[in-house]
């Protein structure tokens, strides 16, 4: 009588449930442009700064390579917010819109709902990185081929900052799926992203990169390990803290998503669904 | 697959210091429409979230076909609900919801169209929930309930929102599914809402089971009543004193409870006294559901 003649792998068809989930709605493409429009706005004001910077004794001029890989770098350390936000929200608007109910009577196996949601959140991350990457290039390329000393596209350590950015990109989203898991009101999960990453670790990281006994602490803060990762960043110029050794930054942000997924399956995705 | 028996069995739920569900037992049974019936509260939208795995019990066992929904290989294939709470995002369309949760039920995208056709959504799949009244919403739970032609059906008000040529609809929808083998089970907190659906009644009050038989056998505890009218009432009020029997005012005339007709009219005929109607009145099971349920003592 029923039609589900097979039974499926129960992993791969939750994973194609929450990709149609993720591309049944605007959202994702609404995100994703935001973040390529942003960067591209952002990649060309850099860009323009770097080649039109008159010599100054005080300040060495950024040339060469040096510019391309202080614009490119930039990637997460200015759009590390859209991957979170699209993360968080692929989990908490299952609550806001009590969808959550149909996903658990589909698979009532709840770590088999918030894996499927990891790993769609890192697939659209690292999406979200190219994006941002075309975002970037789309402006800061002409700029400084035009203005400057050029993109040096095929240099190895632009290709690394620029991989490494995408990759680093992916792992906000899981941060932000891990992190909604753990706040599952939307409202309080968004104005909470956004604060922590307008406000609280920009902040923080001047403040605690200005006290020597704590300026160690900063660099674990997630910004900071995102931006050691990629090795570059407007901020860790600007802050001049101390960051950590790629991979090490890589460990804390992995820590950050172990340990919110860890809470989010056993609050969130332990609770009655009522 | 064989449809599967839904059994409750010495079932509990305390929310702190609230006793949602207390000690409830009842089976439903394949090819029959079991309606679980209890007013707002008495615990009907718990039990059926503990049978499907949403809520844990805090006492007690829910299975389907045996077994926790939870442990069926594709439990959505095998039990299809539309659950009162269930939600929509309104920026999806009818068909991007059933597509969405198609792959876990081991269905494709020709099947969704197919149950939207079935639940009278059609031309509709394609635009964005947002903009569904609550009769579509109600129809596209359906729907989704549906996805893989599941051999067991559990709906939460499934009525509420439908116009009555829907009602209808669904009356004689679930009555075909019931006739080709599968365990339907629909929830009211109006009885006469599927008095001509159901074959098995459940009755739950304050958590509680308070009946649970066919449906002619709650129609049985309505007892019989006989409505008569006579152009004298005060000697009919008088004769129904004397022989010690339960009348009430009822219309224009006056309800006997517990008592047939014949007796009623040989009682007056020995009385000479002149009748003008002489009624066995059915049997009023709204009456009985409320009694039941506590709400008239």
């Amino acid at each position: 009588m029923s039609r589900a003649a097979l039974t499926p792998n129960r992993f791969d068809v939750a994973l194609l449930a929450e990709w149609r989930k993720l591309t049944s709605t605007a959202l994702w493409w609404v995100l994703g442009i935001g973040m390529a429009a942003y960067l591209a706005f952002m990649g060309a004001v850099l860009a323009f700064t770097f080649a039109a910077a008159p010599p100054s004794p005080d300040t060495p001029a950024i040339t060469g390579v040096d510019a391309a890989l202080a614009v490119l770098g930039t990637l997460n350390a200015i759009g590390y917010v859209f991957p979170l936000l699209v993360g968080t929200l692929l989990v908490t608007t299952e609550v806001r819109h009590r969808t959550l109910t149909q996903s658990l009577l589909v698979e009532p196996r709840r770590g088999v709902l918030l894996g499927a949601k990891l790993v769609v959140a890192a697939a659209v991350g690292l999406l979200y990185g190219v994006l941002g990457v075309l975002g970037l290039l789309a402006t800061a390329a002409p700029v400084l081929e035009l203005a400057g000393d050029g993109i040096f596209l095929t240099d190895p350590a632009v290709l690394r900052v620029l991989g490494l950015g995408i990759l680093v990109t992916g792992l906000w989203a899981v941060l932000g799926a891990a992190f909604g898991a753990v706040v599952p009101n939307q409202v309080a999960a968004i104005v909470a992203v956004l604060a922590f990453t307008q406000f609280v670790e920009p902040i923080a990281r001047l403040g605690l990169s200005a006290v020597d006994s704590l300026s160690g602490v900063a660099a674990f803060l997630p910004g900071a390990a995102a931006d050691a990762v990629v090795g570059a960043s407007l901020f860790g110029e600007i802050s001049g803290g101390d960051l950590l050794p790629g991979w090490a930054g890589a460990l804390v942000l992995l820590a950050y998503a172990t340990v919110l997924t860890v809470v989010g399956r056993y609050t969130t995705f332990a609770r009655d669904v009522a | 697959m064989d449809a599967p028996v839904l059994a409750v069995e010495a079932l509990g739920k305390s929310f702190g210091p609230v006793r949602a569900v207390d000690d409830l037992t009842f089976e439903v049974h394949p090819g029959r429409v079991t309606g679980f019936l209890g007013p707002n509260g008495s615990g009907k939208t718990t039990t059926l979230r503990m049978l499907l795995g949403l809520v844990r019990p805090t006492d007690g066992r829910a299975l389907v076909g045996g077994r926790p929904y939870g442990e069926h290989p594709v439990p959505g294939a095998l039990v299809g609900a539309a659950l009162e709470a269930t939600g929509f995002h309104p920026g999806r369309t009818g068909l991007g919801h059933l597509t969405a949760y198609a792959p876990q039920v081991g269905v494709d995208r020709a099947r969704c169209r197919e149950v939207l056709e079935l639940v009278g959504l059609g031309p509709a799949g394609d635009r964005k929930v947002g903009g569904y009244s609550l009769g579509m919403r109600q129809r596209l739970g359906l729907a989704t309930a549906l996805l893989a032609d599941p051999p067991a059906l559990l709906l939460d008000e499934p009525a509420n929102g439908l116009d009555p040529e829907g009602i209808v609809w669904l009356r004689g929808f679930l009555r075909h599914l019931a006739a080709e083998g599968r365990t339907v089970l629909v929830s009211s907190h109006v009885l006469a809402e599927v008095q001509h659906t159901v074959d098995d009644v459940v009755v739950i009050a304050k958590g509680r089971l308070v009946h649970a038989s066919p449906l002619a056998e709650l129609a049985a505890l309505a007892g019989v009543s006989t409505y008569v009218e006579a152009p004298d009432a005060a000697a009919l009020a008088a004769l129904c004193a004397q022989r010690g029997w339960a009348a009430s005012p009822r219309d224009r005339g006056t309800q006997v409870d517990d008592v047939d007709a014949a007796t009623v009219g040989a009682a007056a005929h020995a009385a000479g006294l002149e009748l003008h109607q002489l009624t066995t009145r059915g049997a009023d099971l709204e009456d009985v559901f409320l009694r039941l349920t506590g709400a008239v003592s």
